[in-house]
């Protein structure tokens, strides 16, 4: 539960495309951490690679470590699968399986895991859309398709399939973009529950968001185009945007650029 | 963005109501949005609709298109019926439920479709259980498990077969494939023969001209068309769902079973249902294959007989009496009439899992 993540010295690759150059960083247990950054600096493949998600892209490639309580989930010994099975993600737009019921959707990633006793699935799918406040909504139609529901709703259906399995980590990339304001609203709301129990990393084009939802903020930049990006600065969030030490930040956060 | 803007006027109503559909659970947010919208009351201005030549040419070459194809199947029907319903009257046999075939207008008519009609279904569908895993393996293979520098290539390949004109498949069937199914099928009837699909048939083994044979060189002929259309389906499946899948920690074939069948379940079955057509009209790799025979079909895979389709073209060049070749037009009906229902079960199966797409 709520393990701590250090990024050592990080290099993506995307084919021969350096993507990200050298990014080192901390995100400490029960903690929200926010990247932000223009758009191509990166920090989605920063995120997608701290689940090894960055691999599956065909001719992506990681070089680096990434340590999840010490232990380095990109060493030769470990496999990606059962890497994603403790660090659990969250897309940009909705994604939930479109054949599956909303019960047979939050407990997705239990079935993978071999649970097969219809009685303990109930009650995680119960408690992990409790998690992800959404019960009250869906607890009389667990057995309609998830695709039935609105965007917010099928967002926190993901929410609730990615905490279903009791990750270490949660990973969420830009979670509440393709959402309307109201829902973005229920989605913050819930990430600051989620807090008490996960290590949160989120990447957001929204400042505001970022400001309002995390507690420590990642600014990443690219030096031009057609260069790696790479982490300028990593702090306080309140101090990010209060009295950032690079100039660059500032010159983003006040809207001057990007 | 024009969209925005008509939907700001009525919406600001709307907005309070949907600020508390928010705060009660039950009502999603987006709901309000169409009410306003559709009880506007505002009184509705005449639209303009602009048309120029380009419009109404295109509307008239679309809906000619789509009449025309409607009409010749119409058409297709009634010249069957026309042409098959002088013979049938004078039938003296069940046409239906008989298994004797006598076209021979000299003797008088005496013909049923029955035993034609359970060859050509049985066939098809021996091809089918053969065709429909092994093209599922293959576009599986092809979409997911296939380095894309094979894939290609390989995938091109398939598709070869399909272009393979089908007299070919039925010499390789007759000349290659039956004297090596010998042995095979030989086994199959010794050891396996009580139960009645292989028991002993009217057709030599050692030849082997055989439905057996038949059905295995159709399933080869049905291969590329089933995978064809499964790849192209299976390609489809949308990376989000694919990615879902494997952040929760899935395998190559957990991220498969949970994503691309369901969502390729549709078009798989489509394609093996226009497979299925396309084995049942299939005409001269079976006329080459199949041994004709007068004994009755008796369910084995080792019985010669003839489809509809194979029946039809060996009579073909003695149609010179309209009452005998009404006899084999009645059966070419049967066919007709078989292959839209073959459709229609397709349809049903794909209509019943509409709501989950």
């Amino acid at each position: 539960m709520a393990k701590r993540i250090d990024v050592k010295d990080l290099n993506l690759f995307y084919g021969k495309f350096h993507a990200v150059d050298g990014v080192s960083l901390a995100v400490p247990p029960r903690n929200v951490t926010a990247f932000i950054g223009p758009s191509g600096c990166g920090k989605s493949t920063v995120l997608r690679s701290l689940n090894r998600m960055h691999e599956v892209i065909p001719g992506a490639r990681a070089e680096g470590k990434v340590l999840l309580d010490g232990e380095d989930i990109y060493a030769s010994t470990v496999d990606p699968v059962s890497v994603r099975r403790t660090i659990g993600m969250v897309f940009q737009r909705p994604n939930p399986f479109p054949t599956m019921s909303i019960r047979d959707n939050v407990v997705a990633g239990l079935k993978l895991a071999g649970e097969r006793n219809g009685k303990k699935l109930d009650e995680v799918a119960e408690q992990a859309l409790r998690g992800a406040n959404l019960w009250a909504e869906v607890k009389d139609r667990l057995n309609r398709p998830g695709g039935g529901l609105s965007g917010g709703q099928q967002q926190r259906l993901c929410i609730a399939r990615a905490i279903a399995v009791q990750p270490d980590v949660l990973l969420m990339d830009e979670p509440c973009s393709a959402l309307d304001p109201i829902s973005t609203l229920a989605i913050e709301d819930l990430i600051q529950e989620l807090k008490k129990d996960f290590t949160i990393v989120i990447v957001t084009h929204n400042m505001q968001q970022a400001a309002r939802v995390s507690d420590q903020t990642a600014f990443f930049n690219l030096a031009g185009v057609g260069q790696p990006g790479r982490l300028v600065e990593l702090d306080d969030t309140e101090r990010i945007f209060s009295n950032p030490t690079q100039k660059a930040t500032e010159d983003y956060i006040s809207g001057r650029f990007g | 963005m024009s969209d925005s803007d008509t939907v700001g006027r009525p919406g600001a109503p709307g907005l309070a109501r949907g600020a508390r559909g928010g705060a009660a659970p039950d009502t999603a947010p987006e709901a309000p949005i169409s009410t306003p919208q559709g009880s506007g009351g505002t009184p509705a201005q005449p639209p303009k609709v602009i048309t120029r030549p380009g419009d109404k040419i295109f509307k008239a070459l679309t809906v000619g298109s789509g009449v025309f194809v409607v009409a010749m199947i119409a058409l297709i029907g009634v010249f069957l019926l026309i042409q098959a319903i002088p013979s049938l009257a004078d039938n003296q046999a069940n046409f239906l439920f008989g298994r004797d075939w006598d076209a021979d207008p000299e003797g008088g008519l005496a013909f049923g479709v029955l035993d034609l009609l359970l060859v050509t279904v049985f066939s098809s569908v021996f091809a089918l259980i053969i065709a429909m895993p092994v093209s599922l393996g293959i576009a599986l293979f092809l979409t997911q498990y296939a380095p894309r520098r094979l894939a290609r290539p390989f995938a091109y390949l398939v598709d070869l077969l399909a272009a393979v004109p089908s007299i070919i498949y039925g010499l390789w069937g007759a000349y290659v494939l039956a004297p090596a199914l010998a042995p095979v099928s030989t086994w199959l009837n010794e050891n396996l023969g009580f139960i009645p699909l292989f028991a002993t048939g009217t057709s030599n083994l050692a030849i082997g001209q055989t439905i057996f044979t038949a059905g295995i060189v159709l399933a080869v002929m049905l291969l590329p068309i089933i995978t064809a259309i499964s790849r192209e389906v299976f390609d489809r499946t949308p990376p989000m769902q694919v990615e879902g899948a494997l952040a929760l920690g899935a395998t190559k074939w957990e991220v498969v079973r949970t994503t691309v069948l369901p969502f390729g379940r549709a078009g798989y079955i489509s394609a093996s249902m226009l497979g299925l057509g396309r084995a049942l009209g299939e005409t001269i790799a079976v006329l080459i294959i199949l041994s004709s025979t007068t004994s009755h079909f008796g369910f084995s895979l080792f019985d010669g007989g003839d489809t509809i389709a194979s029946k039809i073209a060996r009579a073909a060049q003695e149609f010179n009496d309209p009452r005998g070749a009404g006899a084999y037009i009645a059966a070419g009906l049967v066919l007709f009439v078989l292959t839209f229902v073959v459709n229609a079960f397709a349809r049903s199966i794909i209509a019943g899992h509409k709501e989950y797409e």
